[in-house]
């Protein structure tokens, strides 16, 4: 019987779980590779945007008139060229969106909502006159009464968004609109009757503030629009097949017309799944018939792109003295920016997601505020709803006198454990990544005073999703693959190296690209740690499709049935007494004679992924706070997590260890400060503190591999579940070191300094 | 107002180009000398993804004037790699995995090479010091630190 | 706008002099064009000083050292003498922002920005510096400790620029250091600097000092009480208790999305101590 599917050896080589050299590698250390805004065309015009300077303001008027008139301006866009799109909700990424909140986003309506909200754009030949044309458009505010903070946005006297927002999700339904978009609840069991049956209860409340994905590169597009409706547009994003959708949505546009290439991209996280610039290019193209360039400076990103939300949260939770989790119970604010949308959601399922606990009972709140609209950032809503949790399962640990994994390993979520937001869990390896840590010379280094240490576990889903890829087999035997999710951080090494396995290639002969909109069927964004998962998965299915084909041309060819041959090594090969007659034919060979034996060699995957498997990951910190100024200094730190299969190890410890260092940043120091006039004061990199060099030890990592079933490989996502654990564990570790239990993020110098002072603790 | 013409050597050829007073040295190399390798992050010095050696120190080149830069020498990611062979940490960058997204790795591989340059045998502590300018929201920081120091450790054995 | 490079102190006072709108005076630019940048700031005339050979030199004087105002941090740090002459002079040029930009950083810019929280200019006040101004009306120099008279406002008039530092002779057994407050490890502007400079007699007694605070007031403060605190002792611990209630005492910080005002007063009492013990020590082995 032919054997069409396994992990065949190209030399005796596997290349999966090596450490390959990326095949985009070359041209990222030399400069050579097109980022957005290394993307140029002749011709193009500079678009610029004009954003409102009110966090909460009524658009009165909008005079153009004078910008337009300025000699080098080609184009200015408005509300008015948008038409309004009806509300109707969609999933984007692991989150909702409604287009009626899109195109009031993209460029504002009725209202500008937040302080560098899009109100106009142009487009001119140079920057200095698209700077000058700018300040000549006249908007006409009425200012109005602003609210930045989620539980002021929540009272019933608090300044109006949107007077169409009713609460979703509330008995009896609202009469009155308010800014509560929506209630979410997951409930499982009876947690007053568990609470009862607890011996200890811990209830905390816990506040975190906005943070953003902080990618180094800004958002940029050039759109090119033709006469005949058809367009072109390169922008840097997590998903160009979404923003093809969005621009055509947006601009009436088909989307067979509107071709996409999403250049690389220098870091998303979450927020490129969204479009700021791309609508707004494509609008100034159509309107000024050249080609135009939009590039946002630092200060429009963190003013005009989303962070991830602030929130309150409120955690009680129950155990016996013996330390099993009898309830669980959390409140979680979340805020959502101008328009709903916060990931509440997840971050409600997630909560207690690492356990196994009979009663839990958790509710969210999506309350939109004046700041920009949130977008997704790495796991979105978990690292909140799990820092918080995570926080009070230290706590009861301490208070039963419990060590903290001793405990986690009591309560941990196993292979058929039903997860309070419903699915029953198949393998999984949580329990691995605490048996890992307690291993790690890490956790047995004794530690000096004001030192502390600190774990957490966390979770998040992944998915799969819609996926197209292509291998196409080239006239000399090499490979030309095709995927359709941007390349963030690896994936062309890791598709390459499952397609060199499957189709028993060498590495080098297999070219990865990432294809425009127009030479692939519809793919999901890089997002939900689905890329690695979903796009090998669909190499399989592709090389499968090619290696039938071959196996079919041999037996023509040979005039052989399909049971005397078989496909091993990267070749087919004759069985028996047939192997006396005809000899082995590889890729290669039948690439020479494609013509003449049935045309173009290929295979498509095309797949909905199903079956993406949770990544768990326990970290551990060491930390010391100097209590004569509250500065903390990151000792050590360590990740385990479970990867299912690692396809590129180096890659997948990336993951790990740039998480992890997002975490500590969120923890210590980064938060979006806002002054009472609704205004973003720290809009740069100077004050808007990200982890430096040398503000991080070296983060060890231990690949724990508990294979997912479902993959043909085993893989499981894992870049979005290292950002979760690292909020908690450095909580926990400061609780360690200073006996101080912090309920704010971030945990900054003044905030920890005030702490230790009210206590007498501020001597060395 | 006339723009300034300028002549520079850049990567070790003559070039010429003219601008306006406002244009940065990054603007220019960007914009008019089409070496996009120097990426904009911020234009204001906060995270040296725009890193080029000017006269053989390393700077923003976000904070310096195009027209400043007349008769002087100035070396981008461009001019790292010889020919056909990329310059040691290049290839120690790629084999130990120390770029992600990519976006910050020239600015990080100029400002290594600087240091290697000065200290062929920094510590830990000393990379991480010197390159706190140079933001990575990728990495982490662990590999890439990694990669300057295995490569300073291979190029002193020569 | 306008770029003028001219070769001479006269030519860049004649230009500034002469400017008839907004002029400015650039050296390392690491203030200047992010300020342009931000359309914070947008010059008619920029004038480039770095073509000026005293700006630029650094020589020995009276027995001291002139510094030119836009010699580098990192030409400062590459000095084989001055570090060991003035460690934390030098470790102070060295702290603003990152590498990179040390790389351009100049003394005269960063106390010409006129930021209280400069992190040269503590520095520059304990030990004691002068700013040679040059300017239409001739040279004169100024205590550095009275160029900058609040955020954004300098003693300088029309036409003016901060040519050199000078340092003055060291007497033996000397030594000065310079510590701040920052929430990261690197790139952040101070939350609060602290700048000591203090000389030892034969008995290890403290026989001259100067302390400076900066970022806890309109300007950098030059703090009299807190030197008068630690001289005629070793710097025990009561000392150090009365160099910080001095500190302490002398701090008006303001409340902004770097610090707060108690946590600027408290820092500022720890750093002054924690820069004094340092500079002792240096001190003590500079023998």
């Amino acid at each position: 019987m032919a054997e069409t599917n396994g992990h065949s050896q190209a030399n005796g080589h596997s290349y999966v779980g090596t450490r390959q050299i990326r095949p985009d590698g070359v041209d990222k250390v030399t400069g050579r590779a097109r980022f957005g805004a290394d993307f140029n065309l002749p011709g193009q015009l500079i678009g610029r945007v004009l954003r409102s300077p009110h966090p909460h303001a009524r658009i009165v008027s909008i005079d153009a008139s004078k910008a337009e008139a300025l000699p080098g301006v080609k184009a200015v866009i408005t509300r008015d060229d948008f038409g309004d799109q009806p509300s109707e909700f969609i999933p984007a990424g692991e989150m909702m969106m409604n287009y009626k909140d899109v195109v009031r986003n993209v460029m504002a309506r009725e209202k500008a909502l937040y302080e560098g909200h899009a109100v106009a754009a142009v487009a001119a030949t140079s920057v200095a006159i698209a700077r000058r044309a700018l300040k000549l458009i006249d908007v006409k505010y009425e200012v109005l009464p602003h609210v930045i903070d989620v539980v002021e946005a929540m009272r019933p006297d608090a300044p109006l968004l949107h007077d169409d927002l009713f609460t979703v999700g509330v008995e009896p339904k609202p009469q009155k609109p308010s800014n509560v978009a929506k209630r979410v609840e997951i409930k499982v069991g009876d947690v007053d009757a568990g609470f009862k049956k607890a011996d200890l209860i811990v209830e905390r409340e816990f506040k975190t503030a906005p943070v953003h994905q902080g990618y180094i590169e800004p958002h940029a597009a050039v759109a090119s629009a033709s006469e005949d409706g058809s367009v072109e547009l390169w922008t840097t994003t997590q998903g160009h097949f979404i923003v093809r959708a969005h621009c055509a949505r947006l601009l009436g546009l088909d989307m067979g017309k509107v071709r996409v290439t999403a250049t690389e991209i220098g870091g998303g996280f979450g927020g490129k799944t969204v479009v700021y610039l791309e609508p707004l290019a494509i609008a100034l193209s159509r309107k000024a018939k050249r080609p135009v360039k939009m590039v946002m400076s630092r200060e429009e990103v963190f003013k005009a792109s989303g962070p991830t939300s602030g929130a309150t949260v409120r955690v009680k939770m129950g155990a016996t003295r013996d330390g099993k989790f009898v309830a669980g119970f959390a409140e979680l604010k979340y805020q959502a920016g101008a328009f709903q949308g916060s990931p509440v959601q997840p971050g409600t399922m997630c909560a207690y997601a690492p356990y196994d606990i009979e009663n839990v009972h958790v509710i969210g709140y999506d309350v939109v505020s004046n700041r920009p609209k949130v977008a997704a950032y790495r796991a979105p809503g978990a690292p909140i709803s799990e820092y918080a949790v995570e926080s009070v399962v230290d706590e009861i640990a301490k208070k039963l006198g419990l060590d903290p994994i001793e405990l986690r390993m009591m309560n941990a979520a196993r292979e058929g454990t039903k997860a309070a937001y419903g699915p029953k869990f198949g393998p999984i390896g949580l329990e691995e990544t605490l048996n890992s840590i307690k291993k790690t010379e890490h956790w047995n280094t004794p530690l000096r005073k004001w030192q502390g240490r600190g774990v957490a576990s966390g979770f998040w889903f992944n998915i799969g999703g819609e996926t197209s890829v292509s291998l196409t087999v080239n006239e000399d035997g090499t490979i030309s693959l095709m995927a359709g999710t941007p390349d963030i951080g690896g994936l062309r090494a890791a598709l390459t190296s499952v397609a060199a396995d499957e189709l028993g290639v060498p590495y080098e002969k297999i070219r990865p690209i990432i294809g425009d909109t127009g030479s692939l069927g519809f793919n999901f964004l890089t997002g939900g740690s689905r890329s690695a998962f979903s796009g090998s998965m669909a190499i399989v299915e592709a090389a499968r499709q090619i290696k039938q084909e071959l196996i079919a041309r041999a037996c023509k060819l040979w005039e052989a049935k399909p049971d005397q041959v078989e496909w091993k090594d990267g070749a087919v090969r004759p069985l028996g007494a047939l192997g006396e007659k005809v000899k082995p034919m590889t890729i290669a060979d039948f690439a020479k004679v494609s013509g003449k034996t049935g045309g173009p060699i290929g295979g498509s995957g095309r797949i909905n992924a199903q079956g993406a498997g949770p990544s768990f990951g326990t970290h551990l910190v060491d930390l010391e706070v100097d209590p004569e100024t509250g500065r903390t200094t990151i000792l050590r730190y360590t990740v385990a997590q479970d990867a299912g299969r690692a396809l590129h190890p180096a890659y997948v410890e990336g993951q790990y260890q740039g998480g992890a260092v997002q975490g500590i940043g969120w923890a210590l120091n980064e938060e979006y400060i806002y002054g009472e006039d609704g205004k973003l004061q720290n809009a740069g990199f100077l004050d808007y503190r990200m982890p430096v060099a040398s503000d991080v030890p070296m983060i060890d990592t231990v690949l724990v591999e508990v294979g997912n079933p479902k993959h043909p490989y085993g893989v499981r996502g894992v870049g979005e579940t290292p950002i979760v654990p690292p909020l908690a564990a450095i909580a926990n570790a400061m609780e360690n070191a200073t006996g101080v239990r912090f309920t704010e993020l971030p945990m900054s110098p003044p905030k920890v300094l005030k702490a230790l002072k009210d206590k007498g603790l501020n001597k060395a | 107002m006339a723009k300034h013409h300028i002549e520079a050597v850049v990567n070790g050829d003559p070039v010429e180009f003219l601008c306006e007073t406002e244009e940065t040295l990054l603007d220019v190399l960007r914009d008019t000398l089409n070496l996009t390798g120097s990426k904009e992050g911020c234009a204001s010095g906060d995270c040296g993804a725009c890193s080029v050696m000017l006269d053989g120190r390393l700077v923003c080149s976000c904070l310096v004037l195009g027209c400043e830069v007349s008769g002087r020498k100035i070396e981008t990611i461009e001019g790292m790699a010889k020919g056909d062979s990329l310059h040691p940490l290049q290839r120690r960058f790629l084999e130990a995995a120390a770029l992600q997204c990519g976006i910050c790795t020239p600015g990080v591989l100029v400002a290594s090479k600087a240091l290697l340059e000065r200290n062929p045998n920094p510590s830990e502590h000393e990379v991480r010091f010197w390159l706190a300018g140079n933001l990575c929201r990728c990495t982490g920081y662990d590999k890439i630190v990694t990669a300057v120091m295995d490569t300073a450790a291979a190029m002193r054995k020569g | 706008m306008r770029y003028e490079a001219p070769e001479s102190l006269e030519g860049a006072v004649a230009l500034l002099a002469g400017a008839k709108g907004e002029a400015r005076v650039l050296a390392g630019g690491t203030d200047l064009l992010v300020q342009m940048r931000a359309d914070v700031v947008d010059p008619d005339l920029i004038v480039d000083i770095k073509r000026i050979p005293e700006a630029r030199e650094i020589t020995q004087d009276k027995g001291g050292w002139r510094i030119g105002a836009a010699v580098t941090g990192a030409e400062l740090k590459d000095h084989p003498q001055l570090k060991q002459v003035w460690p934390g002079v030098i470790e102070a040029a060295n702290l603003i922002g990152s590498t990179q930009v040390q790389g351009r950083a100049t003394l005269g810019g960063n106390l010409c920005n006129g930021s209280p929280a400069a992190d040269s200019v503590p520095a520059l006040i304990a030990a004691g510096a002068l700013a040679s101004l040059v300017g239409p009306a001739g040279r004169r120099d100024l205590p550095v400790e009275d160029v900058m008279l609040g955020p954004r406002k300098l003693a300088l008039q029309k036409g003016e620029i901060v040519a050199s530092f000078w340092l003055p002779p060291r007497p033996p057994r000397s030594s000065d250091a310079y510590l701040r407050f920052i929430p990261r490890t690197e790139m952040d502007i101070a939350v609060v600097g602290a700048g000591v400079s203090l000389s030892l007699d034969g008995n290890s007694v403290i026989s001259a000092a100067r302390v400076s605070l900066g970022a806890v007031a309109a300007r950098v403060l030059l703090v009299p009480e807190a030197a008068q605190a630690i001289i005629g002792s070793r710097l025990d611990k009561p000392a150090q208790d009365r160099l910080e209630a001095a500190a302490r005492a002398a701090c008006r910080p303001i409340d902004d999305k770097r610090g707060t005002t108690e946590f600027r007063i408290d820092v500022a009492a720890v750093l002054a101590r924690r820069s004094a013990l340092i500079a002792l020590d240096r001190a003590r082995s500079n023998n």
